[in-house]
């Protein structure tokens, strides 16, 4: 069981903490919403809630919660640029199908 | 594909609803756009990395204009289809653009805004300035992937009701919903207050390329409050820009200028500028028109000399801002430099000596402004916790109503923060009056003719009473953006009207600096003459008085003796009124009141009398 975060990734969180100046780690996790299903949400974390599971990737603290890491284990989050956009990416082995949006998907 | 950003917690957006919000510096010379991307506030570049947008619109046969460099590359060639600086015409008349007639547009004078005629039609500001938002705003989606919420755009803080909704109008043609408008100032100082965590008093120096403005702000725990605001509309680097040109006239003597040459000797001129503020010295060549060919060498040092004036020029609305805000240069505890033109050393140094500490400069001082729009416009967006901090900003000048004899009443004094209601009571000046005019004026001035008119309306309806007993509340209302609405309601009957305040243009800043200055040196003047318009008031109000209670009990209850010398003191009061001396006035009105008191006395004891014997009292007094 295991969520992990690219380099890339990983780079770029600990830059955005550094740059907010607080906070403790970063937290995925998943909500039902959205035109396929479930969505991904992503978070700063200022404070762990005790039911929440704690892994380290690349020198930074991921927090989801144990429901939601029934759809998302196995997860790398990414960095990516696309253009002028640029953002994180989900590649979650989970999925059955997405929206082609990105944001939500099915199991 | 949307790509996701870090949100703050507890604040994800749901899918397809993310909260893309932007803050955009709409500038008389370059303009940018700036975004807060996982808690990080960075501005938006172009594809060829370029996060400043030239504010030039050239306008083509048909298609959509240029925007940006390829338009700036075309100025001197295209001179009259190249709109530069459009800021300085937005929500003005062509008699209020200082040094229009020096511009190579053709312009049409329309009523409230002026306009443009170009090879692609008639545009006013307004289109040339959405044009430019346009751009920002593709530029944006392309870079956040989605439709954008909204976006905080700023403008000056001298910007008045006609240039705000003027800037607001092109923000909504380009498609962009406006969160707010903010004042540049205060957007450089939430860039700055929130990313050192600053508290103190600052002022913040704004040299851009067409606009100085200067303020004074006060951070506590996060809260922003202006202090003061200053500044002069017409002193930018272009002024910089045009010495070196016309010192490159001289040099290289040059006889006759055509429009293409003025306008490429001003495009070296500020290359010259640009390289000399890391650099001692810059060339200057050109080929003009006539085939004359220009090869010049300006020193920093003569560049310094040719421009000291023009940093002194600043130094004086700093000083007022200083004393406005009833402060010392020892109680600034921070300086902040702003707009591109600070980069300029003997800038930097010049505000430096003057305020006896270095500047903070760790911010690009061309982007700052569109840092803080952005990270207000993250906050309007619902992005973070709305508590986390506040905004106040100032009116510029105060506001008022116009009031019996001409004179201005304050309703919202200046500097006052925003947004921002006040409301005051007003009454009926003559028996039985059924309307009034309500004057709505804006300046420090004492008298309503040396005041800005900014708009009139009627509150009709009131019921007829005798004079003074109605009561009409005037309230006015200037929102977050900085526009004003005044309604007016007879409390007893509930009778009202509203106005929303557009005047067709507004007051530029130098007509703002220009009224300060007035009302200063004016002060004792404007005093005596207050007190003339308000002896003149009293005497006439203490005239029509005396006469409406002799016409009713005059027979009744005088003597002919008794009549007659209080006739004879209300004459010599209405001479006197004609005249200035409002000690004489004054006098007589003293005089008429101890002729009137006896007969007054009598009208008492009559009243009382009939109101005893069942009589209405108010009907004796009417
Ligand atoms: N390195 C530099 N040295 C000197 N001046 C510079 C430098 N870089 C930019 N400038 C000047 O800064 C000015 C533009 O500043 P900025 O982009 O802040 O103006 P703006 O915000 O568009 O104008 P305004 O504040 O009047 O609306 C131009 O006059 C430009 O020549
Ligand atoms: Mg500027």
């Amino acid at each position: 069981m295991a969520i992990t975060l690219s380099e890339n990734a990983a780079k770029r969180v600990q830059k955005f903490l550094d740059q907010r100046g607080k906070g403790i780690g970063l937290r995925l996790g998943v909500r039902t919403s959205g035109c396929s299903g479930m969505a991904y949400t992503l978070e700063f974390v200022d404070e762990a809630q005790p039911e929440d599971l704690a892994f380290e990737s690349h020198g930074v603290t991921v927090l989801t919660d144990p429901k939601s890491l029934a759809f998302i284990d196995g997860t790398e989050l990414d960095f990516v640029r696309e253009g002028l956009n640029e953002g994180f990416k989900f590649n979650n082995p989970n999925v059955k199908n997405t929206c082609g949006c990105g944001e939500s998907f099915n199991i | 594909m949307a790509l996701l950003q870090i949100a703050e917690p507890g604040l994800s957006a749901a899918p397809h609803e993310h909260r893309l919000a932007i803050g955009i510096d709409l500038g008389t010379t370059n303009s940018l756009v700036a975004t807060v991307r996982s808690g990080e506030t960075a501005v938006i570049e172009d594809e060829a990395g370029r996060a400043l947008l030239p504010s030039v619109v050239r306008y083509m046969h048909g298609d959509s204009p240029e925007v940006g460099y390829e338009a700036q590359l075309r100025q001197s060639d295209d001179p009259h289809n190249t709109i530069v600086s459009v800021k300085r015409f937005m929500g003005r008349g062509l008699k209020d653009v200082p040094g229009a007639a020096a511009t190579p547009y053709r312009f049409v004078d329309a009523p409230g805004m002026v306009r443009l005629e170009t090879r692609a039609g008639v545009k006013s500001p307004v289109e040339v300035s959405s044009e430019i938002l346009k751009v920002l705003r593709s530029r944006a989606e392309a870079a956040l992937g989605g439709e954008l919420t909204g976006a905080v755009i700023t403008v000056p803080a001298y910007f008045d009701d006609a240039q705000r909704q003027a800037t607001k109008d092109a923000a909504r043609l380009a498609g962009l919903n406006v969160l707010r408008l903010l004042n540049e100032p205060t957007a450089a100082a939430i860039a700055y207050g929130l990313d050192n965590a600053s508290e103190g008093t600052f002022c913040i120096y704004d040299l851009g390329g067409g606009t100085f403005d200067v303020s004074i702000l006060r951070l506590r725990q996060g809260i922003f409050e202006v202090v003061a605001t200053n500044g002069d509309s017409a002193l930018g680097g272009d002024d910089f820009d045009e010495r070196i040109a016309r010192w490159a006239t001289e040099q290289g003597k040059v006889a006759e200028l055509q429009v293409t040459d003025a306008r490429l000797l001003l495009s070296l001129a500020r290359k010259a500028k640009e390289t000399l503020t890391d650099n001692d010295s810059a060339r200057i060549t050109a080929a003009l028109a006539s085939g004359q060919e220009l090869d010049l060498t300006l020193s920093a040092e003569t560049f310094f000399e040719l421009t000291a004036d023009l940093i002194a020029k600043t130094l004086a609305p700093t000083r007022r801002a200083l004393r406005d805000a009833g402060l010392g240069v020892e109680d600034i505890d921070g300086v902040v430099l702003v707009g591109g033109s600070t980069r300029m050393r003997h800038v930097r140094s010049a505000v430096g000596e003057f305020f006896e500490r270095e500047p903070l400069t760790n911010l690009d001082p061309d982007k700052v402004v569109a840092l803080g729009a952005a990270m207000q416009a993250n906050l309007l967006a619902g992005n973070r916790k709305a508590d986390d901090w506040l905004l106040l900003d100032v009116i510029p000048l105060s506001l008022g109503l116009e009031t019996m004899g001409g004179l201005a009443e304050k309703v919202i004094p200046r500097n006052a923060t925003i947004p921002v209601a006040r409301a005051q009571d007003f009454t009926t000046f003559k028996d039985g009056q059924t309307a009034m005019s309500i004057h709505v004026v804006q300046g420090e001035r004492e008298l309503v003719s040396d005041c800005r008119s900014l708009a009139r309306f009627e509150l009709r309806g009131i019921p007829p009473m005798v004079a003074g007993a109605a009561r009409i509340r005037v309230s006015f209302q200037v929102d977050a953006d900085g526009l004003l609405s005044v309604s007016a309601m007879e409390q007893t009957s509930g009778v009202q009207a509203t106005i929303e305040v557009k005047p067709s243009y507004g007051l530029s800043d130098d007509e703002i600096a220009g009224m300060l200055q007035d009302s200063y040196t004016n002060a004792q003047r404007d005093i005596e003459s207050r007190n003339l318009r308000e002896q003149r008031v009293d005497g006439l109000r203490l005239i029509e008085a005396t006469q409406a209670a002799l016409d009713q009990d005059g027979a009744r209850l005088l003597s002919d003796v008794e009549r007659i010398s209080i006739e004879r003191a209300m004459e010599t009061l209405r001479v006197l009124l004609n005249q200035s001396d409002y000690g004489a006035i004054k006098r007589a009105s003293e005089s008429l009141n101890r002729a009137t008191a006896k007969f007054a006395a009598r009208r008492m004891d009559a009243s009382i009398q009939s109101a005893l014997s069942g009589k209405r009292l108010d009907a004796l007094e009417a």
